[in-house]
């Protein structure tokens, strides 16, 4: 988590500079659940995102200098420059795929799970969602047949208030919440502060354990909050769709703030390991960006390959 | 050469589907009414009974997620057939075969590939009208990334199909409803058509006749009317892909008769035949002794009215016209040519409808 929170305000000190020329949506404030369902899942577990996909890529350990490679538009992004921030993947550790468009990977993370469970492999396919794919017609398609075959599918449904700027209750009926509307469904469904690291670890994980167990797909709902713009760097509160005393009163609740404090009040943490870490992390985060810095722009003929799987 | 059997373009599609199934653990077959007793069109008859109910099955009313599942399974290792029973149903699912199943090899750099048919119905006649009888293949043709692929014959129809099931990349095999009862010798066993292979039926030097999918059976018509009673002799060629596209066998023939028509089943602004008029006339242009020409649909929704939409498709007559008319021959075809069908919004009289 410390690791997403490092890399991502270096992303946003650094985009001014106009060399990650793509659009990007910066997960800083919400990046404890990315980070504790890729420390709760196995490599071997697949995930697939959204837009916002950074914390959940680098959670699951998906290789950092490819993917700001990806976003500065060289050959060695882990999508070859052909996707940027919105599309990463890394096969390795069973990140399948983040895509852009709103609820589009949702059934993808499903079929992922049919094709576990044909194949009886014991893995299980995690789907991030937001608060607004719920109102797609998709995600009720695919939640529907996941119950319907006891798919392996756990579907993480990340809610932080805002779809870009239009707030929750312009778009759901305010007395609902979500995961009691998915319940309907049959599906077992929990909802839980998203803020707090160690109890969101727990549900995910016993989620996780039941998932394998062959129950079929949870859903699990997480209250949490970006401090930025929806897409690029900046902070957004003046323009006047949230309040400066909303933002002030989430980052208070900060997962990463919260998770720090009660590690050292359990004393396994202090001060001066933590400020190690920092160190030590940073510098993966400088290695980095100096790789996606010197690597190389894909040639112009490259926009041509890739347009078909070869035979 | 394996032994044939002269079966319907249906059985061939069933046929197909069976022998992938057996032959691949990985293929899937899917779609509404894919198991129930009409086996869409008799085109999946008895393929749950002899697969079961994991790799076989019906889905919910959710096209746009079953192909994103149908996605997801593909990348990893699976090669879902999807079908729907009409092309028009498919477009609630346009966001994930042009965004996802076209883009991800591409998006991706490479990384993982979608191996998915979608077989979709074209519809036609009976009263199909506005929203069941769309042809939109210039659509997808139009997305880098699909293939296209459109059979107008039994053997063809199998071939094909088995050829999409077993590439890696997204197929879209559009199959006509007028074509399921027409019936040719098919091989038995597994063998593949190449996508993107471009078959003359006919040759000749006085014009080409370029047509794909329910076209070909009226061209046929024609082209073969006008050897037999004018001793006029064109090359025709069915497309069956149009994306991959078999532009060489186009430019060859045009280059050898100087004089194109091209039919399409959608209608005429940016259709396919559009296309491949612009094609001809950049890449042909000193060979051609006349302006190339497209008979296409009406730019106009289909109708539903059995007396709106009769004279609204072209035929056998309207192709042989348009020959005759290209040459300068001054000759008017024989109407007994049009008259070859009873009623104008069915494709024989074994139909009774309601497809």
């Amino acid at each position: 988590m410390l690791l997403i929170r490092l890399l991502e305000e270096e992303i946003a000190n650094q985009y001014p500079k106009q060399k990650m020329r793509c659009p990007t949506h910066l997960s800083i404030g919400q990046e404890a659940i990315g980070a504790a369902v890729g420390l709760i899942l196995s490599k071997k577990d697949q995930t697939v995102s959204t837009h916002r996909a950074h914390a959940h890529y680098i959670g699951k350990g998906g290789d950092i200098k490819a993917m700001l490679a990806e976003i500065f538009g060289k050959s060695t992004g882990c999508s070859s420059g052909k996707g940027g921030s919105m599309h990463l993947i890394d096969r390795s550790v069973g990140f399948m795929g983040s895509t852009a468009i709103v609820g589009n990977t949702i059934p993808v993370g499903v079929g992922i799970g049919l094709s576990n469970k044909i194949n009886k492999n014991n893995f299980v396919s995690c789907v991030f969602l937001g608060d607004a794919a719920v109102e797609e017609g998709v995600f009720h398609e695919a939640a529907n047949f996941a119950v319907l075959h006891k798919l392996p599918v756990l579907f993480i449904c990340e809610n932080n208030l805002y779809s870009v700027y239009s707030p929750l209750h312009v778009r759901q009926p305010s007395d609902r919440q979500i995961y009691k509307w998915i319940e309907a469904y049959g599906m077992e469904s929990h909802c839980a502060d998203g803020n707090n690291p160690i109890e969101a670890s727990l549900l995910i994980s016993s989620s996780v354990e039941k998932i394998r167990s062959g129950m079929g797909p949870i859903f699990l709902e997480f209250s949490t909050y970006r401090w930025r713009e929806h897409c690029g760097p900046n902070y957004d509160n003046e323009i006047g769709y949230r309040s400066v005393e909303e933002y002030e009163k989430w980052k208070d609740i900060d997962p990463l703030k919260r998770l720090k404090n009660e590690l050292i009040e359990k004393g396994w943490l202090n001060e001066d390991t933590y400020e190690k870490l920092i160190s030590a992390l940073n510098l993966k985060v400088e290695e980095a960006f100096r790789f996606a810095e010197d690597s190389p722009f894909p040639d112009q003929s490259d926009a041509y390959n890739h347009v078909l799987a070869e035979e | 050469m394996s032994k044939k059997n002269h079966i319907s373009f249906a059985n061939a599609i069933n046929e197909a589907i069976d022998i992938a199934l057996n032959q691949d653990p990985s293929v899937l077959c899917f779609g509404l009414g894919v198991p129930d007793p009409k086996g869409v069109f008799g085109t999946t008859i008895g393929l749950q009974k002899k697969y079961g109910e994991e790799r076989v099955f019906d889905m919910p009313t959710a096209e746009n997620g079953m192909t994103g599942i149908a996605i997801g399974a593909a990348i990893s290792g699976m090669r879902p057939i999807m079908t729907h029973q009409r092309l028009d149903f498919f477009l609630l699912a346009m966001d994930q075969v042009v965004n996802n199943a076209a883009k991800w090899h591409y998006m991706f750099g490479g990384e993982g590939n979608v191996p998915i048919t979608i077989r979709l119905i074209l519809g036609r006649g009976w009263g199909q009208g506005p929203t069941h009888s769309q042809n939109l293949q210039s659509w997808f043709a139009h997305i880098p990334g699909l293939k296209v692929v459109m059979p107008a014959t039994p053997i063809d129809a199998k071939g094909l199909l088995l050829s999409s099931i077993f590439d890696p990349n997204p197929v879209i095999y559009l199959e006509h409803r007028w074509l399921h009862n027409s019936t040719g010798d098919v091989p038995e066993g597994d063998f593949r058509i190449p996508i993107g292979s471009a078959n003359l039926l006919r040759e000749g030097q006085e014009a080409t006749v370029v047509a794909y999918s329910a076209t070909v059976p009226e061209a046929l018509l024609a082209v073969d009317f006008l050897r037999t009673n004018h001793n006029i002799h064109c090359d025709l060629l069915d497309l069956r892909s149009i994306s991959p596209m078999d532009w060489e066998k186009v430019f060859a023939s045009v280059n050898k008769t100087g004089k194109i028509l091209v039919l399409d089943t959608g209608s005429s602004t940016n259709s396919f035949a559009g296309e491949i008029v612009a094609r001809v006339a950049m890449n042909c242009w000193n060979s051609l002794k006349s302006p190339p020409q497209r008979i296409a649909m009406p730019d106009i929704p289909i109708p539903t009215s059995y007396a709106l939409t009769k004279g609204l498709y072209p035929d056998s007559y309207t192709i042989a016209s348009k020959i005759l008319e290209m040459l300068g021959s001054g000759i008017v075809p024989d109407e007994l040519l049009a008259s070859s069908s009873s009623d104008h919004d069915v494709p024989g009289k074994w139909f009774n409808g309601p497809f």
